[in-house]
């Protein structure tokens, strides 16, 4: 069972890629929060979440890799937080299901052998940077502001959607990812396409479509006036960023944009060990834009005015 | 109690009761029922020779109550109890032992049991009769004149009606003029006549008539009393201009610095503090916005006082509450439109392009900001592609609102084709879910728009709308290919949700009246009584009861105007009197049946500690009688010992037969 003093214990799910493909979304995350004095507990004996929620009502097995986490959390404080979407997605609506179904908590509980209710908390960390940080607190802890780089924030579908049971934002036009980047000073850029779905795992069997889907998020983005996109999914950045490649091939007028997991901005800009950002496996080359913020933080003062400005702006 | 002398009277309806019933037998069965003095049959009661029968028998056998076994009551009823009393009997001593409807039909190819049913509902009828008290009927005093709550063209009309009809009328507006959503349209379907010319003369009309007392930004207050009988308190909002010296000229309002979003105009132009919907309102009157008037606000300004010629304007003007008796009421309060930011997928409120229906018809009308120029909100050039998306938050149970609004494949045909009438190189394009042209004319107004105006129909749903450079990009599908459809806009039209006018809820519960579950005003019923409302004298027209068109408003008003001319027409209000009694040395006080009535027609007597019954208000329910714990509440001639005898004669020896 939970401990006294749990509260303040934030547990880690880190899931399958976090430690693979995404380990700079790992790292990153969790060396900022380290600058913002919040200690993460990673699960040890996690396994994966089952990657997609149970499209069908009755498959309550589907459920039980999710159910087994929630509990494992249990044990060692009432916050899960994850990273990755598809985690996110399958963790939260798993939980909401014990919650409110009684069928399915009964038989995932007989299964088991628990007694889980659902009384563990699960959040985002965008959602923690809002709730128990708070963005203001944020942005005082930040030595560095982003505040050359235009970003476009991309959400993709699994953060948000279906929304009723994931109650993370407004599913047409979120504001989250857009909050938390202008508080590490960077300059927001909304575009329309910022909760349109990247293709997914069509990855797999259907580049050419993913290669549509993406040529129209990062132009979309890029005409709205974005250098570049931050996100916080791992399917979307080896959509976006990984497979990049599959737009310059099919379309000739594109130029490539980089792409940043929110992590390694929000890591820039409270000053970690810039080495975690593993800036070397990004496909497309963030070099440029790097450039530029290390200019920025030599006219810090400058940007920050310029940044309070630019928030009147975007609200 | 002296021994009834019950005289019953079996028909035979043709074959529809004597096929299904031995008539022979039940006839004989009755005859030795206690208090039974006469029995007899015939093949039409209803018909002439059948009444001249039941009431011959009256006198000649001298009987004191009669049971009439034939069809429903609601048929019939009325017939013998009118026959009755030409012949000197109470007409509470006649009842109906319905043998038709409740026996003959359903048990049609059961003979035996049927005959043996309609016994039983015969002699439990007879029970109840040798019970009925003799009653009068209640009569209660009547004030002629009528309130008319809204004056968009429902209140317009049946405050127009009523007067017409020789009575006084109360027609009360919370604008400060009327016309209400009807004056904001451009053209109305299928003639196209513009409001201006079919409503701007009853608006005339209702002001000149001298049955009519115009009350214009005013609003309800308090309703009291009971059908006949109301007494209404009306708010009289400050206007701070005195609208007896005002003339109307409209200097003030060209001097004055505060700007306003003009809600005549949807939100599309500007309005000064000090204001008048439009030049044709009704009374042609200025009123000072207080919210937003610069002197009343901040104390400096006062330009419009130094300005009017008038001397007309009265910065220390203060609501005032009127007392008015009246005998019946007309809720017509119209509708508003769904909140559109709720549609996060539309985009209203972020894109300026992105208009509803209204805004649309101000930008089609003539007396429109643009003066009937097609101009887009954003940078004022004319559209060209135009995209209409109808059922917006309608027919969608997520929003709340499964109902359909009714109007919006009219006026969206109406508006694709004044547009390309407007500008002849435009493409209107409408995803529709159905088209639902039901009105007269309405099916061919629909097909000249397709075939004269060239409207392209698209069957299905729009998933996103965005802003792209200075196009509106519209992702829909279109069910016909089965594939989906981008479309570069310049404007898009949402047609939205008809939903009630703000404020309805609190209206309904101060005149005692209920909404449905989407806040539209509840009729009695929705077939028989699509105007009247559960509480006698207050009546319901137009959108305030579901969304409808001009046509369908129009006829429920002028509806709603004759019921009360009908209740005006006779000289005290006449009520059935079987109606709720208190037994005052039984009731305690409990106060159980105030709750129960819906009616409010129940209240404490606080010094004698007993339920009061308030005649006038009484529906005759018998929601009270059911739940009183120690019997005190009675319903006249439905008593508790009535019912139990009933029953209880119904049900003994069934089997035995």
């Amino acid at each position: 069972m939970a401990e006294n003093n749990s509260d303040k214990n934030i547990v880690y799910y880190p899931g399958c890629t976090l430690h693979t493909w995404a380990k700079s979304l790992s790292d990153t995350f969790i060396e900022s929060f380290k600058k913002l004095d919040i200690n993460l507990h990673e699960l040890s004996d996690w396994s994966c979440c089952q990657a997609v929620f149970p499209l069908a009502r009755d498959n309550i097995m589907g459920l039980v890799p999710a159910a087994r986490i929630l509990i494992q959390a249990r044990e060692h404080g009432d916050i899960l937080t994850t990273l990755c979407s598809f985690c996110f997605n399958v963790l939260r609506r798993t939980n909401n299901a014990i919650q409110t179904d009684g069928e399915i908590r009964a038989k995932l509980n007989a299964y088991l052998e628990e007694d889980y209710t659902g009384d563990v908390h699960v959040l985002h960390p965008l959602e923690i940077l809002k709730v128990m940080v708070g963005f203001d607190k944020l942005k005082s802890k930040v030595t560095k502001p982003c505040g050359n780089i235009k970003i476009g924030p991309y959400y993709g579908c699994q953060l948000i959607r279906p929304p009723k049971e994931m109650k993370f934002d407004d599913p047409e036009d979120p504001k989250l990812l857009d909050m938390f980047l202008e508080s590490i000073g960077c300059e927001v850029v909304n575009f329309p396409f910022k909760v349109e779905c990247c293709g997914s795992y069509q990855i797999v069997q259907g580049e050419d479509m993913v290669a549509d889907r993406a040529y129209a998020i990062l132009s979309n983005a890029r005409k709205n006036g974005a250098e570049a996109i931050a996100l916080s999914c791992p399917l979307c950045f080896y959509n976006l960023d990984t497979r990049q490649n599959l737009i310059t091939q099919k379309y000739t007028d594109f130029s490539p944009m980089p792409v940043f997991y929110f992590t390694e901005l929000m890591g820039m800009a409270l000053g970690i060990d810039e080495g975690l950002c593993g800036f070397d496996k990004h496909k497309v080359d963030p070099g440029i834009l790097l450039e530029s913020l290390q200019k920025s933080s030599d006219t810090q003062e400058h940007v920050t005015v310029k940044n309070d400005q630019n928030k009147l702006g975007v609200n | 109690m002296k021994k009834s002398r019950v005289g019953v009277f079996v028909c035979h309806c043709g074959h529809n009761i004597a096929r299904a019933i031995d008539i022979k037998s039940v006839m004989e069965k009755i005859r030795k029922y206690p208090g039974v003095a006469h029995v007899e049959d015939y093949i039409y009661l209803c018909a002439d020779p059948g009444q001249k029968i039941v009431a011959d028998k009256i006198k000649d056998k001298n009987l004191d109550a009669i049971v009439i076994a034939n069809c429903s009551p609601n048929l019939h009823e009325k017939t013998f109890r009118d026959l009755v009393e030409s012949v000197n009997m109470n007409r509470f001593k006649c009842e109906i032992a319905n043998i038709r409807e409740q026996c003959s039909w359903p048990h049609d190819q059961e003979r035996e049991k049927a005959t043996l049913k309609s016994v039983k509902i015969i002699e439990s009828v007879i029970e109840k009769v040798k019970q009925n008290q003799e009653l009068e009927p209640i009569r209660v005093p009547l004030t002629k004149k009528a309130l008319v709550i809204g004056g968009g063209i429902a209140g317009i009309q049946a405050a127009l009606d009523i007067a017409n009809g020789g009575f006084k009328v109360i027609l009360l507006e919370r604008r400060a003029t009327i016309g209400g959503k009807m004056a904001q349209l451009s053209e109305t379907f299928p003639t196209l006549d513009c409001p201006q010319c079919i409503m701007t003369p009853k608006m005339v009309a209702v002001a000149k008539h001298e049955n009519i007392t115009l009350m214009t930004y005013s609003a309800l207050e308090s309703l009291e009393g009971y059908v006949g009988n109301f007494t209404v308190k009306i708010r009289e909002k400050a206007k701070y201009v005195d609208w007896d010296k005002c003339v109307g000229c409209g200097d003030c309002t060209e001097k004055c610095p505060a700007k306003v979003d003009s809600e005549f105009d949807a939100k599309l132009s500007k309005r000064k503090a000090i204001y008048r919907d439009f030049p044709q309102a009704v009374p042609n009157k200025f009123v000072i916005d207080a919210e937003h008037c610069i002197k009343l606000t901040k104390g400096k300004c006062g330009v419009c006082e130094k300005i009017c010629p008038a001397k007309a304007i009265k910065y220390d003007d203060k609501d005032e509450i009127i007392e008015e008796k009246i005998g019946a009421v007309i809720v017509a309060t119209g509708f508003d439109l769904f909140g559109l930011e709720k549609v996060g997928e539309y985009g209203y409120g972020k894109y300026k392009d992105v208009i509803d229906g209204l805004q649309f018809e101000r930008i089609l009308a003539a007396s429109g900001p643009t003066g009937g120029k097609v101009e887009r909100p954003s940078d004022g050039k004319t559209p060209k592609d135009v995209v209409f998306i109808q059922c917006v938050g309608s027919r969608d149970p997520e929003f709340g609102m499964p109902y359909c609004s009714s109007i919006c494949c009219m006026y969206t045909a109406k508006q694709a084709m004044l547009f390309k009438h407007a500008v002849p190189e435009g493409q209107p394009y409408i995803f529709c879910m159905d088209i639902r042209s039901t009105g007269k004319g309405y099916e061919e107004f629909v097909q000249r728009a397709v075939e004269e105006d060239g409207v392209v129909y698209l069957r299905g749903r729009v998933s996103k709308i965005y802003q792209d450079d200075d196009k509106i990009m519209v992702w829909g599908a279109d069910m016909a290919s089965g594939k989906k459809v981008e479309i570069p806009a310049d404007l898009v039209v949402l047609s939205t949700a008809i939903v009630p006018a703000e404020g309805i809820k609190d209206l309904a519960s101060k005149l005692r009246i209920t909404t449905d579950e989407y806040g539209f005003l509840k009729e009695a019923h929705l077939k028989l009584q699509p105007v009247e409302t559960l509480t006698s004298g207050i009546f319901i027209a137009g959108t305030a009861q579901s969304p409808k068109d001009i046509t369908d408003t129009v006829a429920q008003a002028s509806a709603a105007a004759s019921k009360i001319m009908a209740l005006f027409s006779s000289k005290e209000y006449i009520r059935s009197p079987t109606i709720a009694r208190v037994d005052e040395d039984v009731c305690k006080g409990c106060g159980i049946c105030v709750n129960a009535c819906t009616y409010s027609a129940i209240e404490l007597d606080t010094i004698k500690k007993i339920s009061k019954v308030n005649e006038a208000l009484c529906e005759g329910c018998g929601a009270c009688a059911a739940v009183c714990p120690s019997g005190a509440m009675q319903q006249k001639n439905y008593t508790k010992k009535q019912l139990l005898d009933m029953i209880s004669v119904a049900t003994e020896d069934y089997d035995k037969g």
